[in-house]
């Protein structure tokens, strides 16, 4: 495709389900009722590990109004001595005891029953009703805590190293020889970070409202990632089959990730199964906090040998994520990212998947790989200040490009990590004084982006109007870009065009939104069938002019004969093919379903700058630049939203965003007050400079965009704290109180 | 304890309702009277996402009582729109892109509203502080800001 007179690619279009949004018709997830809705109400284990004896729910059952009940009696057991059975990389066998416990609570707000009753009301009071006789065990929360030799162990059956571990598994990739790789370095840093849980902050609740029929034909309005996950996970979990489940996606406040697995659809399926009357469930914030989400703690230790002149010759990094209840922390992101952007001979990069005693991780922007970069990154700026070496320079003289081998495998095609890195240097904001207490921070990032299943369908209407429904919950714009492509390719106006998300039962499978995969994805399929309705529509017009259909072409909405050879004809506009489609063989439209390929990774680099209140100890981002390769940034200005929505979660993460626990073992500040996001006045102009290096494997250059803004924040930020202060801290977060503490400490050299 | 019975104004429009006396005006919003565009991020007052105007003054619907709407004036997201004229902010933030999943903003767009009411010309420091109670976590806030700050540019220039 040609990229440069595009009409509607690169154009900064009204998107599709805007006004809906901004006059508060758009419908969420506790935006619906049924009639005959009745609520539903989890009980949740107040321990953090503890063996469940006993349930009696007799005395929840008796209260009036309470209409059903269920256990985990009624969820369908994924046994563990069956092995795994895996839904996209969720094992359903921790998947079936997160959603309800079964022998054992693992953390607290983990489910161990949950009710439906007339109110909300009626609910909340029958949970309490429930008897749980439970065996208090000794409990782990944080990773240092979970290896010790004699840590409470979640999973018994597990072994690590042949001995009963928390450690649920371990992964590496490697490129040449470490041992030999350090040996040729002439300068070896190596340290050791720690990062916090954090939650993915969405602002929408999870939320379901579910009717199940006498004869099994069940409704699902909720939002998540996927209504295809959802539906596939509710079966599972159910045992009702697929095609009685039909999924509907409403409009969804936000998921980061964090709504990629289910937690209340199988439980309000049974229990509107059970009632024979539809069932809503939302969750309230403590609930998110509690029992959702987050992303990993971790504990990391990098070490990278250099030449003199800068060239990185070794890299050994072990990233410790912790995975919450369950096995499945991103390890793969850690391990597999953190050392992508560079081309590194000898590498080793481990990862192990801790398991504790909190909630289950879920998966957040770019899972692991900020995890990694913090540490990679941090470590990257103390070598180039050991080498008196500009920052963005060392990563330019060591950086991946086209034919390098990464050591999670693949040979980089053409990237544009190296034109991030110039545009970096060339930024004025690189070279903009700072005052005093300021510092300035860089860092860079990478994440792998994905393809995968997804379907769409173009219609054309007897108006001549588009209607393209797609698989995918829409969370950042995809309708908008939909609408910008598929107005270029049929060369309309893209307000003809409208962008659905179809439910499972109306559009071909599509997988999850997620792994910033959904815009190569989709339009891919709809260029797809675009592309056959346009070759309809070419034989429409041969036919009605009596020609061939090759010597029809399509151009700005019509067809034309291809030369004046052809033959002189008025064009056919899609409207007047529409209206003669009834009596020139029937409806125009075109259904494509793939498994799309050639999703390639993609690369960002931050400059940040900070200013510290030496006073408050509170470090204050007042300058930040994302520059990143997005392949084609096909609405630019959501684009742009991807980054500045993925710096601000990185700046909440680096300085203030983390789990407070008691002495108890619970999460102390389940709340937006005291689980502290960035909030409009912590915050500058979120700049960004869009580097486009069309992805050659994609028919409008699309490379995902979304998970890459995250992935370098924290080590930028920390970078610009040492730069401001002389002082580096390798742990986050960076919070005033921390700060303070490093700030009142005797002053110490460094160590080398 | 009997339901009340209240009696008070939404969007310029008389209404009537019953309600618990525990009930918060987002539960009354959302429920008896079927105006789900202000959203419950977090009934603690921390998220914004329920802003609406009490007699001009921006609240969080869920620190309200229901009740406490007798005889007063309710401004929401619903109300903001003329018939099919969108308010200059609401069209503004849609050519910004300043949303992304847009639970956030029906609050956004309500709390920005009063912002302008009180001060046709802020500073973007006195956007970000006023706006600092209403949490997105999407857009990092950037195009919020401008769009806000353009869109009280164009008004004074229309008031002119």
């Amino acid at each position: 495709m040609n990229v440069v007179n595009n009409k509607w690619i690169g154009q900064r279009t009204i998107r599709p389900d805007g006004v809906d949004k901004v006059t508060g018709r758009a419908a969420f997830a506790a935006d619906t009722t049924m009639p005959g809705m009745i609520w539903g109400k989890v009980l949740r284990s107040p321990h953090p590990h503890a063996r469940i004896k006993s349930i009696n729910t007799a005395k929840a059952e008796a209260l009036p109004g309470v209409k059903a009940v269920v256990t985990s009696r009624d969820i369908v057991d994924f046994t563990i001595e069956k092995g795994a059975v895996m839904l996209g990389i969720q094992d359903m066998r921790w998947m079936c005891r997160n959603v309800m416990a079964r022998d054992k609570a693992l953390f607290p707000g983990h489910p161990v029953a949950a009710v439906a009753a007339t109110t909300e009301a009626i609910a909340a009071e029958a949970c309490k009703l429930i008897e749980v006789d439970y065996e208090v065990l000794p409990w782990a929360i944080e990773i240092d805590d979970a290896l010790k030799a004699d840590a409470p162990i979640l999973h018994e059956f597990n072994k690590f190293d042949g001995k009963p571990s928390n450690i649920m598994g371990r992964i590496e990739s490697k490129k040449g020889d470490i041992a030999q790789g350090f040996k040729d370095a002439e300068i070896v840093i190596e340290r050791s970070f720690t990062t916090r849980p954090v939650h993915q902050g969405y602002i929408e609740p999870h939320a379901c409202l579910i009717s199940v029929a006498a004869d099994g034909k069940t409704t699902i309005w909720s939002s998540s990632q996927g209504q295809f996950m959802v539906r596939a996970m509710t079966s599972m979990l159910t045992g009702i089959q697929q095609s009685d489940i039909r999924a509907i996606p409403a409009e969804i406040g936000g998921g980061f990730g964090g709504k990629t697995i289910v937690y209340l659809e199988p439980l309000a399926t049974l229990l509107a199964k059970k009632s024979g009357r539809p069932v809503k469930m939302v969750m309230t914030r403590e609930e998110v906090m509690r029992a959702t989400g987050p992303t990993s703690g971790s504990k990391s230790t990098v070490k990278i040998g250099a030449k003199k002149d800068g060239t990185i010759v070794a890299a050994h990094g072990s990233f410790y994520l912790q995975a919450g209840a369950f096995p499945g922390s991103p390890i793969r992101g850690a391990v597999g990212c953190s050392f992508a952007p560079y081309d590194i001979p000898h590498v080793l990069s481990e990862g192990f998947d801790v398991c504790s005693n909190r909630s289950k991780v879920a998966a957040y922007r770019a899972p692991g790989a900020p995890i990694g970069a913090y540490a990679v990154e941090c470590v990257l700026d103390e070598l180039a200040e050991a080498l008196k070496m500009d920052p963005l320079a060392l990563r330019l003289k060591n950086a991946a490009k086209e034919g390098t081998k990464a050591a999670h495998g693949p040979v980089f095609p053409r990237i544009g990590y190296i034109e991030t890195l110039q545009a970096a240097q060339n930024h004025p904001h690189y070279a903009a004084p700072l005052g005093k207490l300021q510092g300035r921070g860089v860092a860079s990032g990478f994440w792998f982006n994905a393809g995968g299943e997804s379907s769409a369908q173009v219609n054309i209407t007897e108006d001549g109007n588009v209607v393209v429904t797609t698989g995918h919950p829409d969370i950042g714009g995809s309708r908008a870009g939909i609408a910008n492509i598929c107005a270029e390719l049929l060369g309309i106006d893209y307000k003809r065009v409208s962008v659905i998300i179809g439910d499972t039962q109306t559009v071909g499978f599509s997988n999850l939104t997620g792994g910033s995969r959904v815009l190569f994805a989709s339009s891919m399929v709809v260029t797809q069938a675009a592309d056959k309705v346009i070759a309809t529509l070419r034989e429409r017009a041969a036919k009605i002019w009596e020609i061939d259909p090759e010597a029809v072409k399509w151009e700005n909405g019509a067809a034309h004969p291809v030369s004046p050879n052809a033959g002189q004809f008025e064009p056919l506009t899609l409207a007047d093919l529409a209206e003669k489609a009834p009596s020139q063989g029937g409806p125009i439209g075109a259904s494509v379903q793939l498994n799309t390929q050639g999703a390639e990774g993609g690369f960002g680099t931050h400059i940040c700058d900070v200013e510290v209140d030496v006073d408050l100890g509170i470090v204050r981002v007042i300058r930040y630049t994302a520059v990143q390769d997005v392949g084609r940034a096909v609405h630019p200005s959501y684009v742009e939203g991807q980054l500045q929505g993925g710096v601000a979660q990185g700046i909440g993460w680096a300085l203030n965003e983390e789990y407070i626990y008691n002495r108890d073992g619970k999460v102390d500040n389940p709340g937006f007050l005291d689980y502290r996001m960035p909030v409009c006045s912590d915050l500058p102009m979120l700049d960004c400079a869009l580097v486009e290096v069309p992805n050659p494997k994609h028919p409008q250059g699309v490379k995902g965009v979304g998970e890459v803004p995250l992935v370098p924040v924290m080590a930028a930020v920390a970078n610009a704290v040492h730069n401001a202060l002389g002082k580096r801290f390798y742990s986050l977060p960076m919070s005033p109180p921390k700060v303070s503490e490093v700030l009142d400490a005797p002053t110490q050299q460094a160590a080398e | 304890m009997p339901k009340l019975h209240v009696t008070t104004s939404v969007n310029g429009e008389p209404v009537e309702f019953l309600c618990e006396p525990f009930e918060t005006m987002l539960d009354a919003l959302r429920g008896q009277l079927g105006l789900t565009g202000s959203k419950e991020g977090c009934a603690s007052g921390d998220c914004g996402a329920c802003s609406i105007t009490l007699d001009g003054r921006l609240v969080c619907s869920c620190l309200m009582l229901a009740a406490e709407a007798e005889g007063h004036e309710i401004r929401t997201i619903e109300g903001m729109a003329k018939g099919e004229t969108l308010h200059p902010l609401q069209q503004k933030f849609l050519e910004h892109a300043a949303l992304q999943c847009g639970i956030c903003t029906s609050g956004m767009l309500v709390a920005s509203e009063a912002l302008l009411a009180k001060n046709s010309n802020p500073t973007e420091e006195e956007v970000r502080f006023w706006l600092a109670g209403n949490l997105c976590r999407c857009t990092g806030y950037d195009k919020i800001v401008r769009a806000v700050m353009e869109t009280a540019a164009e008004m004074r220039e229309t008031a002119r």
